[in-house]
Parts: structure tokens; C-alpha cells; sequence
């Protein structure tokens, strides 16, 4: 018997495809009760690792007799070792390549739609963590909004389509990752675009992202109207894309929406959040779909692993979009905000300049999933 | 400041090896040692944490240096008191309300100096668990006597030590002033 890598790609089709499988998490008990590979059809089995250095034989009759056993840890090391263990013992095992590492670092490309004259949208999925970036591609520019850190996907997936990367644009100040805007401007003299209002104490130079503002992308015109969105943070600023996509940014979601403390001003926000939501965004299309920065959980993942829903569908099922009573609205958001992501202080001063720690350093302030919204 | 009684050096090692190197180690302590583990690995702390509180270990605290991480754990010793007398327990709770109603409490806190300055309850007479065995006699070995710690394992220990010696009326208070919310001095 031997012992296979997984990668976290492979792991990441399983999960889209919805495939069955038994996945035996090695970390500590809080580790795992706190941020876990999700997915809908995983059998889970949490039993730390150093509770079987002395041997695995207690939780052999747990595992499944004929189905392969995926192996997960933090960083790959223990999974490795319990794994072997494992397979000494006759068991089919494969373990995490890069463990939760990788699976919080691997983003998916996946085409949400076509654009006037050939133009493309990409989404990235980063299904590990539930961040979306996105690419809009025409005539061989490309335009990226809400990169994250992990900068090399994407400069190498515009040079694969051949596009040059001209314009990078973050929707607001992310609170719950580390935008890898300003990197991916600086390494493709792109210009790097951020709402004023959430840029106040930035330290590097930014273009002002303001309504009316109108982007081009490519000599054709895919424009990216940018609208206002207040609530999540003030800056916060939506797109509309060649007028069929709205990227909603952290302000809408799926199944959620933006939760409006990251920034320490649940009280003062709430009210803009309503205005967005049950205002601004009643004025557009119902035919927009709506792509957001953000998903959840698994359920919000189209056949295909993209998240996208149109806008009208959403109001007619999205449960934040559905309270009348702004009174009770404002209940349902201040009064039952999740934990706060993992450093979100410090992620927040990173976005702004004010930091710069070393990657093992990023990777560890970005663990755990990305509670951005309230339900 | 903790004085460990031996140092394994585990810098420079990836998980799980901090781990496996410290059950090994531990093995060779004797039942209520102090182990300095330093560590470079960050998940350490968390591992080692859940470690102890599932074998028993008791995790006193992680001290970081530069990169460093000194974390320091004092092993079990209810293996080695499994033959001696039974000591009856108070709840941390019940004892709370006897301490407030003010009736006339025999404190023993076997803590160490620091932990003790750092906050003990008003009147508690404190000998550190190292040094019950030579200096219990200066109690009354027929006065009811509350004993207390961190967590209720070295008190335990010190009263099994002091019932070895003719103490009659012992009741260790479970858990100890790690979970203590009264007043303290």
C-alpha cells in the first residue's frame, strides 16, 4: 500500500463535482470545528494526530472499508506521518499536498461569461477560503477586481490568454484577505484604483475610484461603471460590467449579505447597507447577474463551481433583501454578527501599506474561513 | 519565572515533530516536572495546548523569544497518587460560596511564587508544591484545610503528600484559581 498526494486542485474538483469521499482531519479539535475542506458529500472523522503517535488502531474501525481515506493537516507533515501509519495497516490513503495551506491558497479559473465582441469574464475561485477575484478580458487587455495575495495565478493566466493586465481595481478595503491589488499594479504598471473613502490612510498611491467614472477595457467598449455601494465598509463601490454583470463586491451575496462592522462602525453603517441593498441596487436591472466577492458555503456554488445568481432572483429569494421592517433589518444585522475573521485589524493595515510582514507571516493571518457576511 | 527541570530543544522542526519529541521526553520526567519545549514551528502552541489537556499535562504558558516559542508543561502526576488516599473534592463553586459567606476558611494555595502574587484569594497560606512535604507542619494535621492551585492537580499532589503525614481533614478544591472569579489579593 502506498501513500498518494493529493493536490488541493484535485480535491477542489471532488468538491464541485459533488463526489463522495472520507476525509480524516489530523489537526486539533478547534482548528477543525473552526475551518474545515467543505464540501457536500465528505464524510468527516476529526481524531488529532498526536493522539495517535502510539498507533492508529482505535480508529481503524471507523474508516470506511471501501472507499479512499484523505488525509489532512495543517501544513502536510502530520497528515504524512498518520497516513503511513495508515497504510502499514492495509488501508488505500492519500493525504493533502500542502494541507490547509494550499487548500486556503488554490484558486480555480472558471468563465462566468462572454462579453461584447469576444471580451471574456473569468471568476476565481478560491474555494478553500470562499474569496472570488475576477478578469475581464478584451481584445487583449485585461482588467482584475478583488485580486488576492496569491498574485502568480493571475499574472500567469493573462499571459496564458495573452492579455495585458491594464487596470486592477479592489471594490472596498478587504478586512478578510490580503488584496494582491497593488502588487499585481506595481509588477504590470496597471493602474491600481481604490474608492477614496476606504483608502483615507492608505500609504502608496492609488487612482480615486468614483461613480461616473467609466472604465475601458480594450479598444472596444467593455466599460466597468462603478456605483457606489456603502454598508459593508463607506467606500465600498460596485460594478456594473458590459452592462449584464454586477459585481456586488462584499455587499451582496447569495445567500448573505455584507456584514457592516469589519471596520468598527456596525451602528453608523447599517443604515447606508439598507440604502444599497433595498434602494440603489432596486433601481438596476433584474436581468444583472450578480457576482460577489464572497461565498459562504457550498451551497451557493453553481454546477460548474462558479457562484453567480441574477439580481431579481435574489431579491425574491435572498432572505437580507426580503425584511421590510428597517427596524428589524438593523436587528438582524448588528445584533447577530459571526466571529470576526482571523486578524482582520492587521489584514486591514497590511491593505493599507502600513504593514508589510513576510509571507509565512500572511499565510497565518489569512487562516480560517472568510466571515464576511450576516444571515 | 517558571524553572523548567529539563529543556528539549525542537527549534527548527515542522509538525508533528515538536510533538512526537515532547511524549518522548516527557517520558523520562518524573510526575510534576516542568518541560521547556522551544519551538519554531507557530502551530505549536495550539497543538501542544490540546496535547496536554488530552493526556493530562498541565500547559503553563508560552513565553516567545524572537522567533522562539519556550512553552512550558509540567507532567502529570495522578498516576503516581492512584495508590494513595482519596481526597474529597469541593467544587471551585460550592467553595466560592463558603469563601463569601466569610466563614473561617484553612486556605493552603500550592501554587508557585509568581502565580501566588499575581493574585490569591484574601488569607490562603501559600507553600509551593515543592516544598509542602518539608514544610506542611506548619498547619494542624486536624484542621480542615481547602487546597488549592491552577487547575486542582498540584493540589492533588500536595495533599496526598500531607495526608501521608497524618493531615486528616484535606479537601482539594477542583478546578483552582484558574477559573476563580471572587475577590483576590
Amino acid at each position: 500500500m502506498s501513500v498518494n498526494p493529493m493536490t488541493a486542485k484535485e480535491v477542489a474538483t471532488k468538491v464541485v463535482n459533488k463526489e463522495s469521499f472520507f476525509l480524516l482531519d489530523v489537526r486539533n479539535e478547534d482548528a477543525f470545528q473552526d475551518w474545515k475542506v467543505e464540501g457536500e458529500n465528505i464524510q468527516y472523522l476529526n481524531v488529532p494526530y498526536f493522539d495517535l503517535l502510539d498507533g492508529v488502531g482505535e480508529i481503524l474501525p471507523k474508516l470506511p472499508q471501501d472507499q479512499e481515506v484523505l488525509v489532512v493537516c495543517a501544513k502536510e507533515g502530520s497528515s504524512i506521518m498518520v497516513a503511513e501509519m495508515l497504510s502499514e495497516e492495509g488501508k488505500t490513503v492519500a493525504y493533502l499536498k500542502g494541507g490547509m495551506k494550499a487548500w486556503s491558497e488554490h484558486l480555480e479559473p472558471v468563465k462566468v461569461g462572454d462579453l461584447k465582441d469576444g471580451g471574456e469574464l473569468f471568476q476565481f475561485v478560491r474555494i478553500g477560503k470562499g474569496c472570488l477575484s475576477y478578469m475581464v478580458v478584451s481584445n487583449g487587455e485585461a482588467a482584475l477586481i478583488d485580486a488576492t495575495r496569491m498574485t502568480g495565478v493571475y499574472t500567469d493566466f493573462a499571459q496564458e490568454i495573452g492579455a495585458i493586465i491594464t487596470h486592477v481595481f479592489d471594490t472596498h478595503l478587504h478586512a478578510d484577505h490580503i488584496s494582491g491589488g497593488r502588487k499585481i499594479a506595481e509588477a504590470t504598471n496597471a493602474t491600481y484604483w481604490l474608492p477614496p473613502k476606504d483608502a483615507q490612510e492608505v500609504t502608496f498611491r492609488y487612482q480615486p475610484l468614483e461613480e461616473g467614472q467609466d472604465v475601458t477595457i480594450g479598444n472596444t467598449t467593455i466599460t466597468i461603471q462603478p456605483l457606489y455601494s456603502p454598508g459593508h465598509t463607506i467606500g465600498s463601490t460596485s460594478f456594473i460590467i458590459d452592462e449584464s454583470y454586477l459585481l456586488s463586491g462584499d455587499i451582496l451575496f447569495i445567500d448573505s449579505i455584507g456584514r457592516p462592522d469589519l471596520a468598527g462602525l456596525a451602528e453608523d453603517w447599517v443604515g447606508d447597507l439598507r440604502e444599497t441593498l433595498y434602494t440603489r441596487y432596486k433601481e438596476l436591472s433584474d436581468e444583472l447577474i450578480v457576482l460577489p466577492a464572497h461565498f459562504m458555503i457550498m451551497e451557493e456554488l453553481n454546477d460548474d463551481g462558479s457562484v453567480s445568481e441574477k439580481l431579481g432572483t435574489l431579491f425574491a429569494k435572498n432572505h437580507g433583501l426580503n425584511i421590510e421592517d428597517e427596524a428589524a433589518f438593523r436587528e438582524m444585522v448588528t445584533g447577530n454578527l459571526p466571529p470576526q475573521p482571523n486578524a482582520y485589524q492587521e489584514i486591514r493595515e497590511m491593505n493599507m501599506g502600513k504593514i508589510s510582514p513576510d509571507e509565512e507571516k500572511q499565510r497565518e493571518m489569512e487562516i480560517g474561513p472568510n466571515r464576511c457576511a450576516v444571515r | 519565572m517558571i524553572t523548567p527541570n529539563h529543556v528539549l530543544d525542537a527549534k527548527g522542526l515542522a509538525c508533528p515533530m515538536p510533538i512526537v519529541k515532547t511524549k518522548k521526553t516527557m517520558k523520562d520526567l518524573e510526575p510534576g516536572q516542568v518541560l521547556e519545549i522551544q519551538a519554531t514551528d507557530k502551530g505549536s502552541t495550539a497543538d501542544l495546548q490540546a496535547w496536554a489537556k488530552s493526556t493530562g499535562h498541565e500547559y503553563l504558558g508560552t513565553e516567545t523569544e524572537g522567533d522562539t516559542l519556550r512553552h512550558f508543561l509540567r507532567k502529570d502526576g495522578a498516576n503516581t497518587v492512584s495508590e494513595g488516599t482519596v481526597i474529597p473534592e469541593i467544587t471551585l463553586e460550592s467553595f466560592k460560596e463558603k469563601v463569601e459567606a466569610n466563614e473561617n476558611l484553612t486556605i493552603l494555595d500550592v501554587r508557585e511564587l509568581d502565580e501566588y502574587e499575581e493574585g490569591h484569594i484574601r488569607g490562603a497560606v501559600h507553600i509551593p508544591l515543592g516544598e509542602v512535604e518539608q514544610r506542611c507542619g506548619e498547619l494542624k494535621k486536624d484542621e480542615l484545610i481547602y487546597v488549592i492551585c491552577h487547575s486542582g492537580r498540584r493540589s492533588e499532589l500536595a495533599a496526598q503528600s500531607m495526608a501521608k503525614q497524618g493531615f486528616k481533614q484535606l479537601i482539594n478544591v477542583v478546578p483552582g484559581m484558574r477559573d476563580w472569579t471572587g475577590e483576590i489579593v
